[in-house]
């Protein structure tokens, strides 16, 4: 067979998608190989139930880097981001909290708590703002190889000394503490209020096996404050028909610069010869021939999936083996007859925003305690959205869908029984939780979807159903990240790349690491 | 959700323009009349009304009030009286400004700090291991400003307290139209003046009675539009106008100290501490980079660029709040600065400009070039410096 392409991209998620569409930008010839019958990976909208849309896995858009939406042109394709601008937090003695975007809102909502925590809340701010603003350029750069600097490498070092010598002292000193602290102890800095340490602290564990109370997640904070909207950081919204809809933006761009995108077509290997990637063939045994494949999936597919232990080095195999997955999280989604009541809910416009189940910081912890050893929270920390109150498409006009992220749910939930009865044991401790602040919501469920974190291994593929591709702890960030030494998207493979959320700088709908790859195989020009 | 001050059912039908501002979260009126220029002549030939509830209040009460109040002011407030009212900025460890407000001794050991931005959490953070409570007051006093030459003769036909004996920055407690009040000869708008503070529940019957008083005397209810062109005349800086807090910008060259400001008359040398002293003391050795100015724009040069377009003299009769570039020289080649408030000034007939420039360019009667687009064109505009207060009738102190 001829050689037909200039790259083959696996995986159709929103970050191969990205690669592929900067790839096709530059002129090459790109093919787009997705598993699934569509595309987005994580990043997905289907229509699960009649009518209904669902945001099947990551539920809202921040982290998305503007250099992307510029420079794809993804307004033009369809990125349309409703801004969601407050936090619900109905609590457990039926008084609730709400985290206003607003100041004057925010002000005298944090006043009802405590008056000075009210104005440490801009100064909170201020600070994740100005951390935000002093990582950004470190999302930017391809991590550098500290051991073996390259030239470039020596270069990237200097910029970031001199950034980080220019942040200020102040700023210096908070980054190294949010580097190490744990969630609840570098909010407990700022805020008395426990339910307001609670919601903030809910940022700190999203994705993490973790607890608020545990070092290291003061990190994941800030990794969800360094969101940028129009300009704005910290700010997050909902994409237009779902986060699929992302995705769809990026494909959309890729695929009027020429790139060929294919769904339905599993990947079940690399072909490698001589050390060099020469193509892919498909589980149908199709083959397509390229001298760049890149890989979108996660490390221990990228490594340990699609390509032989024998094209790797030894101490490769041993890092991305260790490397850590579990996932902590499970997804709920709710086809509803009509809107939650939540009977401490006293401004309505607030079910356009987030309602986090995060009563307390104890009520986190102790969700934290239940999945530690296997199993999920009997009493889970919940995210929930409803989409479709800011956004028609999502749901016949009356009806609404929600998206419950939930935390935690261990992969290894084997004490329920099986995968059958762990997953209905898990929906039901979700509904039952939820229904304890919004008690008419069982009677409104037309249809339910619960994926455990098994299930999102299943059916997206992401390892042990971790939804950033690898935990985001220090010790699996930028340079080290998947593994020291290969940090810069290379493999040890001769014209095999990885792209994927494994990659610096990580997980969420970013795309940095689809745009960071495709820099690289360009090499450095996009 | 912005809330209602306790004058509003007063002041809502007033609100011809139904133009509401927020002032810290609070519906204040822009200007009662569609426009301001009633309001503005009141304040300076008869007398403005304005609800000045919004601002923030806290009561610093114990052994170690005084201590805790000038440990933050950058005044020394250590010669404080009952009844005395000092004007003070406070700023941050690196002498940077925070906030401005007054300072009122109320009693023994009672201080209370009026603020335009939230300032609870600073206090608490100051007063560590001093034995004082500090509460936050705002929401528990309605407060007008009744503010103009015939302010005086006006509040004395409502109270029997001895107006004549209120000095300049003096506060007393007394009645007001029949309600417990704390009367304060303090204002925002360099002119006589006094502020008077009731309980929320007195505050209806407070502005019946001073809107009943009012007609013998010129007095019009006022809004924020009349307040700003008034304290530019009065020299008087506005927060988020001609500074910015440095509690509220993260970056430091949005930060000014209190030299930058024009402030350093409030520093006394011999004070034993207050937070920001010792960066203070640095910079003074080392130089400032600005001082802050009044300017007086040559007109008629201005006249003669709207000429050029066939159009009569346009001057700005509400004032602007935006940084306008200043140069030392006419071709704009060195920025020295920015203007910060400006306007034209009907009482004295100029166009006045609040600037902060490089202290070398700050001597009185020295020639500078501030930017102005006319029809889209950028000029360089020639300008004086010139003493604050622009406006200072004699009637303010005596």
């Amino acid at each position: 067979m001829t050689q037909n392409y200039d790259a083959i991209i696996v995986g159709g998620g929103h970050n191969g998608l990205t690669c592929a569409a900067y790839l096709a930008r530059a002129g090459r010839k790109v093919l787009v190989l997705e598993q699934r019958h569509v595309l987005g990976g994580a990043a997905v909208s289907e229509e699960i139930y009649p009518g209904f849309t669902y945001s099947v896995c990551s539920y809202v858009v921040s982290l998305l880097r503007p250099e992307v939406i510029r420079e794809l042109e993804l307004a033009k394709y369809g990125l349309k981001i409703h801004p969601n601008d407050s936090v619900f937090v109905p609590m457990e003695n039926g008084d609730s909290f709400t985290s206003y975007a607003d100041e004057t809102k925010a002000r005298r909502e944090f006043g009802r708590f405590s008056q000075r925590d009210a104005e440490m809340a801009s100064r909170f701010h201020e600070v994740m703002y100005k951390m935000a603003f002093a990582v950004k350029p470190i999302i930017g750069y391809v991590p550098p190889n500290i051991i073996k600097p390259s030239l470039r490498d020596l270069g990237t070092l200097k910029d970031l000394g001199k950034h980080m010598r220019g942040l200020g002292k102040e700023t210096f000193h908070e980054l190294c503490k949010i580097m190490v602290m744990s969630a609840d102890d570098f909010l407990g800095e700022y805020f008395e209020t426990d339910v307001i340490r609670a919601v903030h602290g809910m940022s700190g564990i999203i994705g993490t096996m973790l607890g608020v109370r545990s070092p290291g997640t003061a990190y994941v904070l800030l990794h969800h404050y360094m969101g940028e909207l129009d300009g704005a950081f910290t700010a997050w919204g909902a994409q237009q028909g779902g986060t699929g809809g992302v995705s769809e933006a990026i494909a959309g761009s890729a695929r009027n610069h020429g790139a060929e995108i294919r769904v339905s077509a599993p990947v079940a290997q690399v072909i490698v010869k001589n050390g060099s990637a020469v193509g892919v063939a498909l589980e149908n045994g199709d083959e397509f021939y390229a001298d760049t494949i890149v890989s979108g999936c996660d490390p221990k597919v990228t490594f340990r999936k699609l390509v032989e232990e024998k094209d790797l080095p030894a101490d490769l195999v041993r890092s991305i083996d260790k490397f850590k997955y579990r996932g902590s999280s499970g997804k709920v989604n709710l086809a509803l007859d009509g809107l939650p009541h939540f009977p401490s809910l006293k401004d309505p416009s607030v079910l356009k925003g987030a309602i986090d189940i995060c009563p307390s910081v104890r009520y986190i912890e102790k969700a934290y305690d239940d999945a530690k050893y296997g199993g999920f929270s009997k009493r889970p920390a919940m995210e929930v959205v409803i989409p479709s109150v800011v956004d028609p498409t999502m749901a016949p006009q009356g009806k609404h869908m929600m998206s419950i992220f939930v935390q935690y749910a261990a992969y290894d939930m084997s004490e329920y029984g099986n995968r059958d009865q762990q997953r209905e044991a898990f929906g039901n401790a979700v509904i039952d939780t939820l229904s304890e602040f919004a008690p008419n919501i069982k009677d409104l469920i037309l249809h339910k979807q619960v994926l455990t974190p098994w299930d999102l291994e299943q059916q997206i593929g992401l390892t042990e159903g971790n939804i950033f591709q690898g935990e985001l702890t220090l010790d699996q960030l930028f340079f080290l990240r998947p593994a020291a030494g290969w940090a810069d998207y290379r493999t040890p493979i001769r014209g095999y790349w990885q792209c994927g959320s494994g990659t610096h700088p990580g997980g969420g709908i970013t795309a940095g690491p689809g745009r960071l790859a495709a820099r690289e195989i360009l090499g450095g020009k996009l | 959700m912005l809330k209602p001050t306790p004058f509003h059912s007063r002041t809502g039908p007033l609100c011809q323009g139904h133009s509401w501002a927020n002032w810290a979260g609070f519906l204040a009126a822009t200007t009662y009349e569609p426009d301001h220029l009633h309001e503005y002549n009141a304040v300076r030939t008869g007398s403005g009304l304005f609800d000045v509830s919004p601002l923030f209040k806290y009561d610093i009460r114990g052994r170690d009030a005084l201590a805790t109040v000038n440990r933050v002011a950058v005044r020394d407030l250590s010669k404080s009286r009952i009844g005395q009212v000092y004007y003070s900025v406070w700023c941050d460890d690196k002498g940077m400004v925070i906030d401005d407000g007054t300072i009122s001794q109320l009693g023994e050991d009672h201080f209370r700090i009026t603020a335009a931005i939230p300032t609870l959490a600073w206090l608490q953070d100051n007063a560590i291991g001093l034995e004082v409570t500090i509460e936050d007051v705002s929401e528990q006093f309605a407060g007008v400003a009744l503010q103009g030459p015939t302010s005086r003769d006006m509040l004395q036909s409502l109270t029997d307290v001895d107006l004549s004996s209120l000095r300049f920055f003096r506060c007393t407690d007394g009645k007001v139209a029949g309600a417990p009040a704390l009367i304060s000869r303090t204002g925002y708008t360099g002119d006589l003046g006094y502020e008077i503070f009731v309980g929320p529940d007195d505050a209806e019957s407070l502005w019946d009675a001073m809107m009943e008083a009012g007609g013998k005397f010129q007095m019009l209810p006022a809004g924020l539009a009349t307040l700003d062109l008034v304290r530019i005349e009065g020299g008087l800086l506005g927060i988020d106008a001609d500074f910015t807090s440095a509690l509220q910008t993260m970056f430091p060259v949005q930060k000014l100290s209190v030299y930058d400001l024009g402030l350093g008359w409030m520093i006394k040398a011999n004070k034993s501490f207050f937070v920001g002293r010792d960066a203070l003391r640095r910079e003074k050795a080392s130089g400032s980079r600005y001082d802050t100015v009044g300017l007086e724009l040559d007109v008629t040069v201005l006249e003669k660029v709207y000429a050029e377009y066939g159009m009569p003299l346009h001057l700005p009769y509400t004032s602007w709040n935006s940084a306008v570039p200043v140069f030392s020289d006419e071709p704009q080649k060195h920025h020295i600065g920015r203007g910060t408030s400006g306007m034209w000034s009907p009482v004295l007939k100029k166009y006045i400009v609040m600037a902060r420039v490089k202290p070398e360019y700050a001597k009185l009667g020295n020639l500078i070039w501030i930017e102005d687009v006319v029809e889209s064109h950028s000029y360089s505009i020639p300008a004086r410096v010139v003493k604050m207060p622009f406006y200072d009738p004699p009637w303010k102190k005596a």
